[in-house]
């Protein structure tokens, strides 16, 4: 059983093993079950993830509120026009995180990775490297194997919930967690991966939880979009020999301390942040009427 | 640790669109219903926190009753919840509840009552679609969901808990924690008994036929 990072790295290094081996074996010596058992859990949780990118990029997805869907469809008709400026590979993850976070939004069926409202950017990640990559079934299973290894230890160590620590909690781990198992895929080591999360929840160190109306949706599904991207970037940076001068697990433990000095404001509540802006406070009054507390189908 | 598998990351297979607010609130919704043992003819909803803040958004109502619907957070049929309800002549109330302070910012009162039967449960979700539970039937409990947990409600008779453990120790599961209160000599009691290993369902269903058992449910 590994508690931190560093525990962890270390584990694979001593043991010459990856770190969703590191993973694998903990689970089986934690829960009592079988090898098999655990990864066609995680094969499952695979295809759900699958069906709700081929879902978001390919079906007409609409929210109950109407302030998202259509924006990954939006993205893969750019990008076959070849005009993109950031590049196929990285545009294509962006689009696949952002078709996962649509289908969420209306009330589809998904992966919480590690949470609903930050289920896109794994997911993103791995199928937006599939066609560069040329991963095997396995393969894909063992990156979420080592992405669930890294966050397991936000979780801990930390926190994942938007409403404790802020959207570096959800997305800032999501980013960390893709880009650490993104390294590993690539074929990088397990320091590599450390230093690719550390890059990126650095990176995220701040982000606040302001859902305007208080759906997850507005700039859910967009920060989940970016954070597939700077993903893919603190891997390369990482695959490159760049390390961050900050051991990952104090990265995870300024995340911490920097959710618990967040005001509640911006922790969720939906009382700061966009959702407290002139057209943010609009959309609130549009979807739910003047009293707040009526549904949104009473509002419709 | 308050997470234990990686499935507690990678994970759950859910409805959106909120783990805390939608997946952890329909598991709490469940664990109520599993106590109650039957489908709620009423059911008053509390919710504090952040919850009262935005559960219509995130769909925190509809995950609650498709709970006490007996579904799970991955059923299709979440989001036609209180439609279903209604259907089944199930009468639910929401209230809420600003002013009280509550410690977890994800917090939801559930009181059920069907034919003599009465349950009210405190939830919290904290996050990833975990959920921990600190009241039942006016018992303080305290399941962080730091390990698999089996509550039992029981009525307050010699043996009870001695057939409870005889079955847990047949599955070759250890317990790690257990704590037994009452209302009162010879009435309801609740057993909450935590464990090392995964809890099978076919140990709960062994446990509620067991003599003096009301309902069980496992909180995995």
């Amino acid at each position: 059983m590994f508690q931190t990072i560093e525990e962890l790295v270390h584990i694979a290094n001593r043991q010459q093993i990856s770190i969703s081996e590191v993973m694998i074996r903990t689970e089986m010596e934690t829960t009592g079950r079988s090898r098999e058992e655990i990864f066609s859990k995680m094969a499952g949780n695979l295809d759900v993830m699958e069906q709700a990118v081929q879902r978001g990029i390919n079906e007409d997805i609409k929210s109950r509120s109407g302030l998202s869907g259509g924006d990954a469809r939006l993205l893969q008709h750019y990008l076959d026009s070849g005009r993109s400026l950031s590049g196929s590979v990285l545009l294509d993850a962006v689009s696949k995180a952002m078709a996962t976070n649509e289908v969420n939004a209306a009330m589809g069926i998904i992966c919480a990775t590690p949470t609903a409202g930050s289920a896109g950017v794994v997911p993103g990640v791995l199928f937006g490297l599939r066609q560069k990559l040329n991963p095997s079934r396995k393969q894909m299973v063992d990156f979420l194997f080592t992405a669930g290894a890294f966050g397991f230890v936000v979780a801990n160590n930390a926190s994942i919930s938007g409403a404790a620590g802020g959207c570096q909690a959800e997305v800032g781990s999501a980013t960390g967690m893709a880009a650490a198992a993104a390294v590993e895929l690539a074929g990088g080591t397990p320091e590599q991966s450390a230093h690719a999360m550390a890059i990126a929840l650095g990176n995220m160190l701040g982000l606040i939880c302001d859902p305007v109306a208080g759906l997850v949706e507005v700039p859910c599904v967009k920060r989940n979009a970016i954070g597939a991207s700077s993903a893919i970037v603190a891997a390369d940076m990482a695959l490159a020999g760049i390390k961050s001068l900050i051991p990952c697990d104090e990265v995870i433990e300024a995340m911490y301390r920097v959710g618990r000095m967040m005001p509640v404001a911006l922790r969720e509540t939906a009382l700061g942040g966009l959702a407290d802006t002139k057209t943010g406070r609009a959309l609130k009054k549009k979807i739910f009427g003047s009293d707040a507390h009526a549904s949104v189908t009473e509002g419709q | 640790m308050k997470y234990r598998s990686v499935f507690d990351i990678i994970g759950p297979v859910m409805v959106g669109p909120s783990s805390s607010h939608t997946a952890g609130a329909a598991k709490i919704g469940r664990m109520a219903r599993k106590l109650l043992g039957k489908i709620p003819e009423h059911a008053t909803v509390t919710f504090y926190g952040s919850f009262a803040e935005t559960y219509k958004g995130h769909g925190t109502d509809v995950a609650i009753v498709a709970g006490l619907l007996d579904f799970d957070e991955s059923n299709t049929q979440l989001p036609q919840s209180l439609e279903i309800a209604e259907k089944k002549g199930m009468d639910v109330s929401f209230i809420v509840d600003k002013e009280t302070q509550v410690e977890a910012p994800n917090t939801a009162r559930v009181h059920l009552s069907a034919e003599n039967t009465e349950l009210e449960l405190v939830g919290v979700s904290i996050g990833g679609g975990k959920i921990e539970l600190t009241e039942v039937n006016g018992f303080s409990i305290s399941l962080t969901g730091s390990n698999p947990a089996l509550l039992v409600l029981h009525y307050d008779k010699y043996g009870a808990v001695a057939e409870v453990a005889g079955l847990i120790a047949k599955y070759e599961l250890n317990i790690s924690y257990m704590e037994v209160s009452r209302q009162e000599k010879g009435r309801l009691a609740l057993m909450v008994i935590q464990t090392d290993e995964e809890i099978n369902e076919g140990l709960a269903a062994e446990i509620a036929g067991l003599p003096n058992i009301l309902n069980v449910a496992v909180l995995s």
